[in-house]
């Protein structure tokens, strides 16, 4: 009994630091390569061009939210780079390979509540390890390591109807990151939640980013979340949905709650609200 | 507005939970009403005693037969029989369910001839079964197959369509591939919804048990039934019937149990 926790412990040890060293580890990438994209929903009666010429590049790495309002394509584009959709036109390429259909490779937190009602806590965490083949002894330093992430580490034999909407992300995020991810993807995680919550969720993420090293494509309509928490915005417009501008962020790359005085913030907030106002 | 005279809570409220013990008194309220019905019906002697006897009437028929070995064996034949006809629908039942519900293909093979078949009566088919089996022991087994099994496949695979989309995708993004998002999450989300389906088919599979017992048979409760219905002995026509409806009871408790064992997530 005390050999195998002593043992669990020494893998939790070797998880964190490989997860912490992720950046290092060979192959892993996460380049996404938007070009020339288009989506057209097309019934017997009508034609609906949802997505018209979207180029964007996402480096290995990188933080980048997509604001835009209701109904631009934010999600469609999301769904398409998660290959859960088809696209009509252009490619998408993760680091040079076309996406065909969704993998392991490209995680995704959706707005709704995803996490598997008959699993635990711990079980949705090891949910992708396992699928993998990861044996039960890594499996298990895993989640505890992404339980200590998330501070869930009471909750792990909890089911997820226990659980508050801002827990439940939490572990959706947990979830997606624990399979490795090269690209996370994430369509207005934070959409349902308080104010409150909702910043701490964002300071977690920017945490958990740091630490995992991923890249990053976030969907918001909320301007603050979007300069808060990337390196760059990218402002998409309606009819058809389309990609208007794209800002570099300049700001500390350490983001703590005063960044939202700062005057780059503010102005960046300014400038993006009148853009999207038309 | 007056703070210190708060309202009384509606007892009936949508969908709100009572707690157990004003359920269960609800529940024995409510046989106790239809025993007073009954007893009133018959003491009162407002029907005729040879079409509805008295409860202690019964009562005292039903300990008299239960005392007997051969009202058990009666029962136990019927149990067997139920279970034999359930079970064997279940086994080829629900795996062509799931079919049906996660494949298009499957749907379109699948339900459009169990549809139609579903509205023929099953009684329909005894003729044709006791040309087929004979008068045996499968040719009872059989119909309580037929009456349970196009149900069943149909409520299964509306069970599995019911699965929500985002959980498979969720396991897409995950790296699961169809196989696997069958097996680790469409196959554990349906089993709530499952047992219900099963409970409720369970219920069918006992209603064709007497119609099966009705022709050709020497034994079973269907069978107890029609005897006393022969000497128009109303007594053991009610025993058959309340014991039938106690099995039926005690299988349904034995399913409820089991839902809130094995899935104490939902
Ligand atoms: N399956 C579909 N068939 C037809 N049109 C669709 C379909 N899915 C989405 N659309 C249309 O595509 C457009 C983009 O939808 P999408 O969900 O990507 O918007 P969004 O930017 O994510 O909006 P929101 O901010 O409200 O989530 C919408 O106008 C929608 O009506
Ligand atoms: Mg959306």
């Amino acid at each position: 009994m005390e050999a195998a926790k002593k043992q669990e412990a020494l893998y939790e040890e070797k998880a964190a630091g490989s997860i912490g060293s992720a950046p290092a580890e060979a192959g892993r990438q996460g380049e996404i390569v938007i070009a020339g994209l288009g989506k057209v929903y097309a019934s017997k009666k009508n034609r609906f061009e949802a997505l018209a010429g979207i180029d964007l590049t996402i480096g290995a790495n990188e933080f980048v939210t997509i604001v835009g309002p209701s109904g631009c394509g934010k999600s469609t584009l999301l769904r398409i780079v998660a290959g859960l959709d088809d696209l009509t036109e252009g490619s998408v390429r993760l680091d040079g390979d076309e996406v065909v259909g969704p993998g392991a490779e490209r995680g995704m937190v959706f707005q709704g509540y995803t996490l598997f009602p008959w699993l635990t806590v711990r079980e949705n965490i090891e949910y992708g390890p396992k699928l993998k083949g990861v044996s039960t002894l890594e499996r298990r330093a895993i989640s505890s390591h992404f339980l200590k992430v998330i501070r869930l580490e009471q909750f792990a034999n909890a089911y997820p109807k226990q659980l508050s909407g801002g827990m439940k992300q939490r572990v959706a995020i947990a979830r997606a990151l624990a399979n490795r991810p090269k690209v996370l993807l994430m369509d207005e995680p934070f959409g349902a939640l308080d104010a409150q919550t909702k910043l701490e969720m964002q300071e977690m993420l920017l945490e958990v980013w740091e630490k995992e090293k991923t890249t990053v494509l976030f969907i918001t309509h909320d301007i603050e979340e979007a300069i808060f928490l990337s390196r760059r915005v990218v402002v998409m417009g309606a009819n058809p949905g389309r990609i208007l501008k794209a800002f570099d962020v300049k700001l500390p790359a350490q983001r703590t709650q005063e960044v939202r005085e700062l005057p780059a913030f503010l102005s960046l907030k300014r400038e993006l609200g009148a853009l999207l106002k038309h | 507005m007056n703070a210190t005279k708060r309202r009384k809570p509606h007892t009936f409220q949508i969908f709100k939970d009572i707690g157990g013990r004003p359920f269960a008194f609800t529940a024995g309220f409510s046989f106790l009403l239809l025993l007073i019905v009954w007893s009133v019906l018959s003491y009162a002697k407002a029907v005729n005693p040879v079409f509805l006897p008295t409860p202690d009437k019964v009562l005292t028929e039903m300990i008299k037969l239960l005392g007997t070995g051969e009202y058990w064996h009666h029962i136990g034949i019927s149990v067997f029989r139920v279970s034999a006809g359930f079970i064997l629908a279940c086994i080829v039942g629900i795996p062509l369910g799931i079919f049906a519900g996660t494949f298009k293909y499957g749907e379109a093979f699948v339900e459009p001839p169990m549809e139609f078949i579903r509205y023929m009566p099953a009684v329909a088919f005894i003729p044709l079964i006791m040309v087929w089996a004979g008068i045996g022991e499968w040719a009872k087994i059989l119909l309580i197959f037929l009456g349970c099994f196009f149900q069943l496949v149909l409520m299964v695979a509306d069970n599995t369509r019911r699965v929500s989309a985002d959980l498979l995708q969720a396991s897409f993004t995950l790296g699961a591939g169809r196989w696997k998002a069958i097996e680790t999450v469409l196959i554990p989300a349906i089993q709530p919804q499952l047992m219900n389906t099963l409970r409720l088919i369970l219920g069918w599979a006992w209603t064709y048990l007497v119609v099966a017992e009705l022709v050709a048979v020497n034994s079973g409760l269907g069978y107890a039934i029609m005897k006393a219905q022969r000497f128009l002995n109303t007594d053991q026509i009610f025993v058959g019937i309340i014991v039938i409806g106690l099995l039926g009871l005690i299988s349904d408790r034995i399913f409820a149990f089991l839902n809130r064992r094995l899935f104490p997530w939902a």
